[in-house]
């Protein structure tokens, strides 16, 4: 029995993998193939004029995979070299950005976690809260930057602040939620072991809490992931979208394909992580 | 009157009228009762009586809309220590191992003990449980049953001078119940503690309590008959259901149940002040009530056994 079921998921695993690899290879196939398709007709005479262009293309294409595959090899076997504000390794690029997103998020954390217990713990602190949160939340981080910028007077700190801002709401709500939906049972254990309110917080509803608030947590990283790029768009100087930006402008588009790939990766790695904490956290009932 | 150990009187509870001008429902009245200390007892009556009302109070979790409620003197205010818990749906967090789920109870209750102390307390109340083998399970990888007995491993380690069982094992099936009744028997005699128990099944009643409390149907409920079970001790399900008067005590607290327990109101012409539940004892009654005239005990009445049915589905059946 035990056998079966292991041979079956095990079959099925195989069999994910040879399915994934294939719709790699027939894309990057096709992408790479679409790109080399000879515009020369067949076997026919150059003109003057296409042997004055060497057989280039009148219209840029999209690099092939190949090109990226070896761009890729470049950067990642010296990421952190600094050669210059206008040229840095992606290593160095990615860590100003995971700086910029960890710093405005556990600020969010530190501030959205303890108000979204109050939030919860209180129907009046909800009822006269929510319509602020309400209208704040809405709104796109990046309409702060201006305002930001003009208070803080610091692109950096001001990446910072929308990120900041960006991550505190899913946060705030969930806690929010998680607190309030603490099963009664469960405090009512609390109060007739006459726990303090500080210890029925602590021993209690955060770990009851614990796994909305996590999920709280892991929508907020995404989110912030998903902002800095545009943030730093729009700061410049540093950081991975800066760096997309830049190589937009020196019309680079294979570092433009590979450093979109390196954020889809981070993204990633920064969900995991998260989704790897939530597992200590959550319970069956 | 104060001297007994747990003393309520004329306790009401009333939930404000549908509307602005329509009467307030009054869910029962003028419910007055005491508890010796050691003594087990337990209530009986329908739905919607205010069973549950009445237990949440005495453990602080509620209040009553009249009335109070002393145990030992003081003014019952608030849930404390010295009342535990034991709730239907075991009330365990889920995020704790059975271990730790004891070992919340006894910490809160001996905040001074260290580490081991309330470790080693902790497990000699699972032992007497017979949870020893599966302590460090989380509370989803045990059966509901044995759920049942952490949780009352939990209340019955902090010691509580009062314990509260809310239909404990109202969610069991017939067979783990009788071997959970059976320890709690045991855990019972062991610490002679004070109990209090809500249940739904007349021969758990009869099998645990030293006095059984009837109550008539809501809403403008009491407690109308306090029945003394005089079966001798220690009883066991197997040898209990022999004695000779327990079909007695059995078929008279069914009676009530089934055919008195809706026809009983709080009378016009009854005293408005101080009413304690009168005492019965069935085995005594028998040929001078009313109460058993419509319940031969040779020949059932099919009828009656179709109420019996309804009224107890969960119940072990007997002969």
């Amino acid at each position: 029995m035990d056998r079966t079921t292991t041979e079956w998921n095990v079959s099925l695993n195989v069999r994910a993998s040879v399915l994934a690899v294939l719709i790699l290879l027939l894309s990057l196939g096709l992408w790479e193939g679409l790109n080399h398709a000879p515009s020369l007709g067949g076997g026919e005479q150059l003109s003057e004029y296409e042997q004055l262009l060497a057989g280039a293309e009148e219209s840029a294409k999209v690099p092939p995979p190949s090109e990226i595959l070896v761009r890729a090899w470049e950067e990642l076997s010296d990421p952190f070299y600094d050669a210059g504000p206008n040229d840095k390794g992606i290593g160095i690029q990615l860590g100003y950005s995971l700086y910029r997103v960890l710093t405005g998020y556990l600020l969010a954390a530190a501030v959205a976690i303890p108000i979204g217990f109050l939030i919860g713990m209180s129907p009046l602190m909800y009822k006269a809260l929510n319509p602020f949160i309400q209208v704040l939340r809405p709104i796109s981080p990046l309409a702060w930057m201006p305002l930001a910028l003009f208070i803080i007077r610091d692109s950096e700190a001001s990446a910072i602040f929308v990120i900041f801002i960006c991550s505190i709401w899913p946060m705030l709500l969930n806690t929010a939620f998680g607190v309030a939906g603490v099963r009664k049972d469960w405090v009512n254990v609390a109060r007739t072991h006459e726990l303090s309110s500080l210890k029925t917080a602590f021993k209690v509803i955060l770990p009851a809490a614990a796994p909305t608030i996590l999920t709280g947590m892991r929508i907020s990283i995404g989110i912030a992931w998903l902002v800095i790029v545009a943030a730093e768009m729009l700061v410049g100087g540093t950081g991975i979208g800066y760096y997309v930006w830049n190589e937009w402008n020196n019309l680079d588009l294979t570092s433009v394909i590979f450093s979109i790939l390196m954020i889809g990766v981070v993204g990633m790695l920064l969900d995991m992580s998260l989704a790897y904490v939530a597992r200590f956290v959550t319970y069956a009932e | 009157m104060s001297h007994a150990f747990v003393e309520v009187q004329q306790a009401a509870k009333r939930f404000p009228g549908a509307s602005k001008n329509a009467p307030p429902l009054t869910v029962f009245e003028n419910v007055s009762f005491q508890l010796q200390k050691g003594e087990f007892v337990c209530i009986i009556g329908h739905s919607g009586c205010g069973k549950s009302t009445i237990m949440n109070a005495l453990a602080g979790l509620d209040q009553f809309s009249d009335g109070s409620m002393v145990m030992e003197g003081k003014e019952i205010n608030g849930p404390g220590l010295e009342r535990g818990v034991v709730f239907q749906n075991y009330s365990l967090l889920p995020w704790l191992t059975a271990l730790e789920n004891v070992r919340f109870g006894v910490r809160a209750r001996w905040k001074a003990w260290s580490e081991r102390q309330v470790t080693e307390h902790s497990m000699e109340y699972l032992e007497m449980v017979g949870l020893k083998e599966v302590v460090s399970r989380k509370p989803s990888q045990l059966s509901g049953g044995m759920r049942q007995r952490v949780s009352i491993a939990r209340a019955f380690a902090t010691k509580p001078k009062l314990l509260l069982l809310d239909e404990p094992f109202g969610a069991l099936d017939a067979l783990t119940r009788g071997v959970i009744q059976d320890e709690l028997v045991k855990i019972w005699t062991h610490d002679q503690q004070t109990v209090f128990m809500i249940t739904h099944d007349v021969d758990e009643a009869i099998l645990l309590a030293d006095r059984i409390f009837l109550m008539t149907n809501g809403p403008e409920a009491r407690i109308a008959e306090a029945v003394e079970i005089d079966l001798p001790r220690p009883r066991n399900r197997a040898e209990i259901i022999k004695h000779p008067n327990f079909y007695k005590i059995r078929n008279y607290l069914v009676d009530f149940l089934v055919n008195r327990s809706s026809g009983l109101r709080v009378q016009e012409n009854e005293p408005k002040g101080l009413y304690y539940p009168t005492p019965v004892n069935p085995v005594h009654v028998d040929s001078t009530t009313e109460a058993l005239t419509n319940l031969p005990e040779t020949a059932p009445v099919t009828e009656h056994e179709e109420k019996l049915v309804k009224f107890t589905p969960k119940e072990i059946r007997h002969g």
